[in-house]
């Protein structure tokens, strides 16, 4: 099976390098961020893994709330965190 | 076991909450019976709006002196009861509608009550997420939103610091100044108020209140979507029929950031499960007004009990019959905004004060005749 | 939009991909909803080196005619026979005459002080974001909490190039034995995986060992740990924290099905109180892979109404089920566990409530309108999770306030079903899910 190129997406405006199948979630922790501020102001990042904790929600391409962990990276895509 | 009070107040939702706080703060020994959460029954269900309303010159009265006293009272509020004066906007699809507007604005200056009548321009801007063409809206900037379990937790614990008495339990009858509860103990009183909602009826089954189930759904955060209160015009028309279900248009935005959507009326529902097609038109008669909350996070739907009269006024006052007895019930969509009222009313009356509104509208008595004949 | 099928499967783990790979060869129409990108669930999920266990049921999926909605996660119940299902580019409604429920289980989260840190994750949970892409090669890993899952997780990123710092099991060495012994009559495979372990990550495994507290300056720097009267300090950039599983309960409570000592009560023909509603793998004992494929076939096999089958095999599951009643003892948390959080302490994340806050409280309800714990977006599913085990609160009340929409969705898909947005066919195409899912 031939290697996929890899992808370029944009995290708080940063280009980010991934592998193909590398979920949004996971591409938010290679960029060293966090992926939410808690309503108190803390920095958050991933806690379960499997789209039930919400605290991987970033907006994507303009749509707010969703689930970085259940989310696949694609070419050009924007995320932005809280 | 046996204790002695001046009232023993039954349920702890706001209404008894507040009319606990009223009691305690005037001297009166105090009482309050509630087995569940504080403020865990319509007060957690409903929307905490604090709004004048003019359905009827009583109810718009009573709204009024308790708006007044909300404002008074918001100066003391902690921050978990997130009071906001955010007020409200009575929106006007149409020309007809903007008649309403006009004429409720001068039912309003003539209770006191200060409004902006906006056209469709100043209200787009005050409103940018509106459909636009509407034709306008009326501003009434006094009314204000909370959250009401802990505005009634709040109540509860000012109560208690005067010396009221929180006891956790199930009542297994109030008449003839004794209170009977689950654990054996009697409580004997002076005055019993029966403040428990939907669920007077547990206690007194010739009380006029129906249950009138409602929806809401509340979203994920979105700061600044919403400023104000939205209310169509038509939710008059739809809490004022007293037989067809229906739904109307009605927005809240928390301090959260969260929105609540209302609202949805129906009768004859008693079970708590969500009504699907409810919830359907409800959401799509916000979206025709919203278009653009289509597209927000919604995280919960639940479903709430009103305690509804014949005239849609609550029963607040003396119950015949009983001399021991008094009511605090039957608020319908109201019992946020009017708790503070009522409570003050009822302490009135329990002190033999006069009540600073004339209160013969919401006298129990005047289901007396339907009562004897029940 | 509505789209009707003879069985709906719910869940793409392995109990769901055996029911629906089942159901439909027996000449069923089948549809398997899931809300991942591709089926596996947490335990299969995508991965480079896949058991052959799995390859052997995706590919099976792949040559099935099971209609795939991937992507798509179920909301609510609108009416009888019917699920509504949320995906990225619209609702639908899916009638079926027949539901198999195979919802799984998620890790149990416990608070202590710092858990809420970034880089601080279930086992599972960082486990998942490696299998998502996150390299972790020459990363220091704590992996800590209880149950099988810890080891599973601590093997694979041990392949993977972590360095596995330090494996923290709460349960005692006391508890072990009866387990360990039931392992021993499952199958040699098991002494293999002991031996593999051992041999390992031997000197690093910590027996009656738990985090007491994360800290570092916006991420993870250290972790303390207790074992005993002994306590110390890591330093790592991950901690792997999970305390064993609990199961998804949701869709069941919403449907009305019973549910008996915090599982779906089933026959034994995995059938539970709603007729024409089935329940396989976590949600009806927490058992593993293994088992969860066998109840999947049953499952399956009963819906398709081929119950000689279903009860053939059923007998077989009788024979496992020592295996889960042995996993539920060893994963039992210790009591000092409920002990780690401090007053300052969040125990609800979504809303930032303390546990200090939340300990005033008689019962679950109340602390919920009162704090607002609970109310946030994950609808108490880790922090009512944890309250069941911290306070000794109604555990009942925790699931009986179920409401739709069991997942946060969009206002507009809360609607009628014709006039739910839905822009055009979405399924995935097969060809593509295959050559994804059986590489």
């Amino acid at each position: 099976m031939p290697e996929l190129p890899p992808l370029y997406l944009l995290v708080n405006d940063v280009p980010v390098t991934v592998a193909p199948g590398t979920t949004v979630a996971s591409a938010i922790l290679i960029a060293g961020i966090p992926t939410r501020q808690s309503v108190t102001g803390e920095p958050r990042g991933p806690l379960c893994g499997m789209g039930i904790c919400f605290e991987c929600r970033v907006n994507i391409d303009g749509v707010q709330h969703q689930r970085s962990c259940q989310v696949l990276c694609t070419e050009g895509m924007k995320v932005r965190t809280t | 076991m046996s204790e002695s009070w001046d009232v023993v107040i039954v349920g702890a939702g706001i209404v008894g909450a507040a009319c606990a706080f009223q009691c305690a703060s005037r001297g009166m020994r105090t009482a309050v019976v509630e087995a569940k959460s504080i403020g865990g029954g319509a007060t957690a269900a409903g929307m905490g709006h604090i709004v004048v309303m003019d359905d009827s010159p009583a109810q718009l009265a009573l709204t009024h002196y308790s708006q007044t006293l909300w404002q008074e009272l918001s100066k003391t509020l902690p921050a978990d009861v997130e009071y906001e004066s955010c007020g409200t906007l009575w929106v006007a699809a149409d020309d007809e509608e903007m008649l309403e507007v006009r004429r409720k604005s001068d039912v309003y200056a003539s209770a006191g009550v200060a409004t902006e009548v906006l056209d469709a321009r100043t209200l787009a801007d005050a409103e940018p997420q509106l459909r636009t063409p509407l034709a306008g809206a009326l501003f009434v900037p006094s009314d204000a939103v909370l959250y009401p379990p802990c505005a009634a937790g709040y109540l509860m614990a000012k109560a208690r610091s005067l010396g009221a008495k929180l006891h956790r339990r199930k009542v297994l009858s109030a008449h003839s100044g004794e209170v009977r509860l689950d654990d054996g103990t009697h409580l004997n009183s002076t005055h019993i108020v029966i403040a428990s909602g939907a669920d007077a009826c547990d206690l007194l089954p010739a009380l006029p209140i129906k249950k009138r189930k409602g929806h809401l759904v509340i979203t994920d955060r979105y700061p600044g979507f919403v400023r104000h209160q939205l209310v169509e015009l038509g939710y008059l028309k739809s809490a004022h029929s007293s037989t067809a279900d229906s739904v109307a248009f009605n927005v809240q935005p928390r301090k959260t950031g969260q929105l609540l959507i209302g609202s949805s009326r129906q009768y004859g529902a008693e079970d708590t499960t969500v009504n699907q097609p409810t919830v359907a038109a409800m959401t799509e008669r916000a979206q025709s007004y919203l278009p653009n909350i289509g597209e927000l996070s919604a995280i919960r739907v639940w479903t709430g009990f009103r305690a509804a009269t014949p005239d849609k006024l609550p029963l607040i006052g003396p119950w015949p019959e009983d001399d021991s007895l008094f009511l605090a019930t039957g608020h319908e969509g109201l019992g946020i905004t009017t708790s503070l009222g009522t409570a003050s009313i009822l302490a009135d009356y329990l002190e033999g004060t006069a009540p600073a509104i004339p209160t013969a509208p919401y006298l129990p008595a005047r289901f007396a005749r339907s009562v004897v004949s029940a | 939009m509505t789209e009707r099928f003879d069985i709906l499967v719910v869940g793409a783990g392995p109990a769901g991909i055996a029911a629906a790979v089942t159901a439909a060869a027996a000449g069923k129409q089948v549809a398997l909803v899931d809300d991942n990108p591709a089926a596996g669930g947490q335990i299969w999920r995508s991965d480079s080196k896949r058991p052959t266990t799995a390859r052997t049921w995706l590919e099976k999926l792949a040559a099935s005619s099971v209609v795939r909605l991937q992507g798509w996660r179920i909301v609510d119940s609108p009416s009888r026979g019917v699920l509504r299902a949320d995906g990225k580019d619209g609702c639908r409604d899916l009638e079926y005459n027949q539901l198999v429920m195979a919802t799984d289980a998620r890790e149990r989260f416990l608070p202590f002080p710092g858990w809420t840190l970034p880089n601080v994750m279930g086992a599972g949970g960082l486990d998942a974001m490696v299998r998502g892409g996150l390299p972790i090669a020459d990363k220091r890993v704590v992996v800590a909490g209880t149950g099988p899952l810890l080891l599973a997780v601590a093997a694979h990123l041990a392949r993977r190039g972590a360095k596995i710092v330090a494996i923290c099991e709460q349960a005692p060495l006391r508890r072990f034995i009866p387990f360990l012994a039931s392992l021993c009559g499952e199958s040699a495979k098991a002494m293999q995986g002991i031996d593999y372990v051992r041999s390992t990550f031997g000197s690093k495994i910590y027996l009656g060992c738990w985090p007491v507290a994360a800290s570092g300056n916006q991420k993870l720097e250290t972790v303390t740990l207790r074992r005993g009267e002994r306590q110390w300090e890591e330093r790592c950039d991950f901690l792997a924290c999970g305390f064993h599983l609990v199961p998804n309960l949701e869709l069941p409570a919403l449907m009305n099905c019973r549910i008996d000592k915090g599982f779906v009560a089933v026959d034994h023909l995995l059938q539970t109180s709603i007729c024409g509603v089935f329940c396989a793998g976590e949600p009806i004992g927490i058992g593993g892979v293994e088992i969860a494929l066998l109840e999947g076939e049953i499952a399956g096999l009963a819906a398709a109404g081929n119950t000689d089958a279903a009860i053939r095999l059923a007998q077989r599951r009788t024979r496992r089920l020592g295996f889960v009643r042995a996993l539920a003892t060893v994963t039992e948390l210790d009591p000092r566990l409920k002990e780690l959080a401090t007053n300052a302490t969040l125990v609800c994340r979504c809303e930032d409530v303390s546990f200090g806050r939340l300990r005033h409280h008689d019962s679950w309800r109340e602390a919920k309108l009162h704090t607002r714990c609970g109310m946030g977006a994950c609808q108490g599913r880790i922090c009512g999770t944890a309250a069941e085990f911290l306070f000794d609160w109604d555990s009942g009340s925790i699931f009986s306030s179920v409401r739709p929409p069991l997942f946060p969705v969009r206002v507009s898909s809360l609607g009628h079903a014709d006039t739910l947005a839905d822009k055009g066919d979405s399924l995935a195409s097969a060809d593509m899910l295959a050559s994804k899912e059986t590489e």
